[in-house]
């Protein structure tokens, strides 16, 4: 058996090159999707979504990103028409779906257990879809042959399911729902059971099958690393309420709130005790910022991102000068952090590893700090 | 060095085979004493002649089986014959209607929540730890002449009036049904449970409506466990004797009171042997069929026995 994987050393092959042509003659017709104040409630006080309104435009790779609990897999299912919303309008392509039973929606879903099939070939796995909805022998038979070849898993059709190995039933699982050509992909946390190594391979794939395609793709994850490298848009979800829609570089450096901030990996934030328009008073002192850099009004936390710190160089103009000591370092390769005491509060950066020399523990340091950089977040 | 080695080796192997004789050893005697050596004598005793006291006696002959057949001294009768039928057909529904019950009972505990299958199940198998017996003289209690359901079958015109359900042919599958249930219930409510619910909504989402996708999803993962059912039910089934004894009536035997009434009743112990051997012949007709269905079915991996 050849590994269909390409090794993570050797040069990534686009797996697309040679299906091209093909590809362009097999059209398929992206769907918007729009969500309209849709409510779900699980038992008496569970509630799973709280009013959602989103629009996710056709061809676009849209990721639902939360904490486990946070809503996003029931939204996920109420997409694919498992789960009926108690309240409000789903339309997908323009069209209200929200009554129509899962088997007559154009929309296939990756699980994340992948429930494939057990008492069925993986060819059979592949063309259950097509075989439901009625498709000839012969369509079924060229379109399965198509996909597996799309995949890399050609010579994998004859066997059992339980032969194969997680990143082969993970890609059995994308192109069974890929096969039927649906108007919406929908991706349950697909790469979840997968080694770090293969999921960042898969994370590459996955979103260059969705820009070949140009098949809309609702992808769920917890992964906000994930959700940056893959999505055209996020949406932050949060005790089933939509906390922020944007685009990965949106949602990072500009969080609307407090919960967004940390979720998407930020440490650094501090308690707004005054503000003006151009400057804040926290536990690191009173900080310059720029106001256009501003969306938020309220006043709440300060974010000041790690990685746009500077430490130990000559404080350029215009910027705010921090004093403080290094308290912790820790030595990543490509990076350095450190953790540094300033007036007694706790300030994390890090630096690229250009070569420079380290600072030591128990050395004094000055901080850069930029004003644009710096960003207001709401409570 | 080498020398030693091979000594070594070979003690050890010698030692090995020692200790597998040894493991091996309580479980074959067992099954010689108690079931090759068995086996033997009833073979030969159905190839003896019927002594006057219904003891087996020389010369051997055909003699039983013949009588088996149905020839005696009045020529051939059909009873035997009637019989064997009779106790194939009762197997055959009783499975079947088994099949039918024991199905949405072992689906509907799978969607119990956890904590009550235990007690769900445990109410299924409950009922087979009284006596067989005892439930079966239930049976007849409550399908006897004046009995509420008799008057209701009555009022139905499903029986004459003044007869009770029992005896009867109905009687007979109705206790076979209800006996073996749990042996139906249990291997079914195991295959469910094994079954990814995602996968049926893998199915939904796949164009399959509920229907087909039960039919598609759900079903054929349920099989193995249905075979495994069919074979705890329909052999014992087949050469049940307490049930239809009771339930049957003179129209109702089954096979296996064909036996036990050769051996007890009219004293003909050959005849009853070559009886027993027709009922281990079916079985083993019976269980390979079954292997061969579910090797079809599970493709090439095991499914039963």
């Amino acid at each position: 058996m050849t590994n269909p994987m390409p090794a993570p050393e050797v040069e990534y092959s686009d797996p697309l090159d040679d299906i091209r042509e093909r590809d362009e003659a097999m059209p398929r017709e992206a769907s918007s999707i729009e969500l309209k104040g849709l409510r779900k409630q699980f038992g008496k006080d569970t509630v799973a979504l709280d009013g959602v309104d989103l629009t996710i435009e056709a061809g676009e790779f849209f990721t639902l990103l939360g904490p486990s609990g946070c809503g996003k897999t029931t939204l996920l299912r109420i997409l694919a028409g498992l789960e009926d919303p108690d309240g409000g309008k789903l339309l997908i392509g323009g069209k209200d779906v929200t009554d129509i039973p899962p088997h007559r929606r154009s929309v296939n879903t990756v699980f994340q257990s992948y429930a494939l099939f057990p008492h069925l070939s993986v060819r059979d796995n592949l063309a259950f879809g097509l075989r439901m909805r009625g498709e000839s022998a012969v369509e079924r038979q060229r379109k399965v042959a198509e996909v597996a070849d799309f995949i890399q898993l050609g010579s994998l059709v004859e066997r059992r399911v339980d032969q194969l190995s997680g990143g082969q039933r993970q890609r059995i699982a994308l192109a069974r729902a890929l096969v039927c050509e649906p108007n919406v992909l929908l991706l349950d946390e697909p790469l979840s059971a997968l080694d770090a190594g293969l999921r960042g391979q898969l994370q590459v794939e996955l979103q260059r099958i969705q820009k070949r395609l140009g098949m809309t793709f609702v992808f769920v994850t917890h992964d906000q690393d994930e959700a940056m490298v893959m999505s055209d848009r996020i949406a932050v979800l949060d005790s089933g309420i939509i906390q922020q829609v944007g685009t990965p570089s949106e949602v990072y450096e500009h969080p609307v709130n407090a919960f967004v901030a940390r979720f998407m990996g930020h440490d650094n934030l501090f308690a707004i005790q005054r503000s003006a328009d151009d400057w804040v008073d926290t536990d690191l002192g009173r900080l310059q910022l720029d106001p256009a850099q501003q969306r938020v009004e309220q006043q709440g936390w300060l974010l000041i991102r790690p990685e746009t710190l500077e430490l130990g160089i000559e404080v350029p103009p215009g910027y705010n000068r921090l004093e403080g000591t290094v308290r912790e370092r820790l030595y990543r390769g490509s990076r350095i952090e450190y953790r540094l005491d300033i007036n007694g509060a706790t300030l994390m950066a890090v630096a690229s590893n250009l070569g420079q020399r380290l600072h030591a523990v128990g050395d004094r340091v000055t901080v850069s700090v930029c004003p644009e950089d710096l960003v207001r977040v709401a409570a | 060095m080498t020398e030693t080695n091979m000594a070594v080796r070979s003690r050890g192997v010698v030692s090995e085979t020692r200790h597998l004789l040894f493991s091996v050893m309580p479980g074959a005697v067992w099954i010689i004493v108690f079931l090759v050596l068995p086996s033997i004598y009833l073979m030969a005793v159905a190839f003896m002649t019927n002594g006057p006291y219904g003891q087996p006696q020389m010369p051997l002959s055909l003699e039983s089986f013949r009588q088996l057949a149905g020839f005696g001294f009045l020529g051939w009768s059909p009873g035997n014959l009637y019989t064997l039928l009779r106790s194939l057909w009762q197997t055959l529904l009783s499975t079947v209607l088994v099949v039918i019950v024991a199905y949405p009972i072992a689906y509907y505990i799978t969607t119990c929540r956890e904590k009550w299958r235990p007690i769900m199940l445990l109410a299924v198998v409950v009922p087979s730890w009284t006596n067989q017996v005892i439930r079966t003289f239930g049976w007849m209690n409550l399908l006897a002449p004046g009995t509420p359901l008799s008057d209701a079958a009555q009022a139905l015109g499903l029986i004459a009036p003044n007869m009770g359900l029992y005896p009867s042919n109905f009687a007979v599958t109705l206790g076979l049904v209800y006996n073996f249930l749990p042996f139906m219930v249990l291997p079914l409510y195991a295959a469910f449970e094994k079954l990814d619910t995602a996968q049926v909504q893998a199915a939904q989402d796949l164009y399959a409506a509920p229907v087909r996708a039960f039919w598609h999803a759900v079903f054929p993962q349920t099989l193995p466990g249905l075979l495994a059912g069919t074979v705890l039910v329909a052999i014992p089934a087949f050469g049940m004797y307490v049930i239809p004894e009771l339930l049957g009536g003179g129209k109702g035997m089954m096979l296996g009171n064909l036996v036990a009434n050769q051996f007890a009743g009219s004293a003909n112990w050959p005849l009853g042997a070559a009886g027993a051997i027709l009922m281990l012949i079916a079985t083993f007709v019976g269980l390979y069929a079954m292997r061969r269905i579910g090797k079809r079915l599970g493709g090439g991996e095991e499914v039963v026995i």
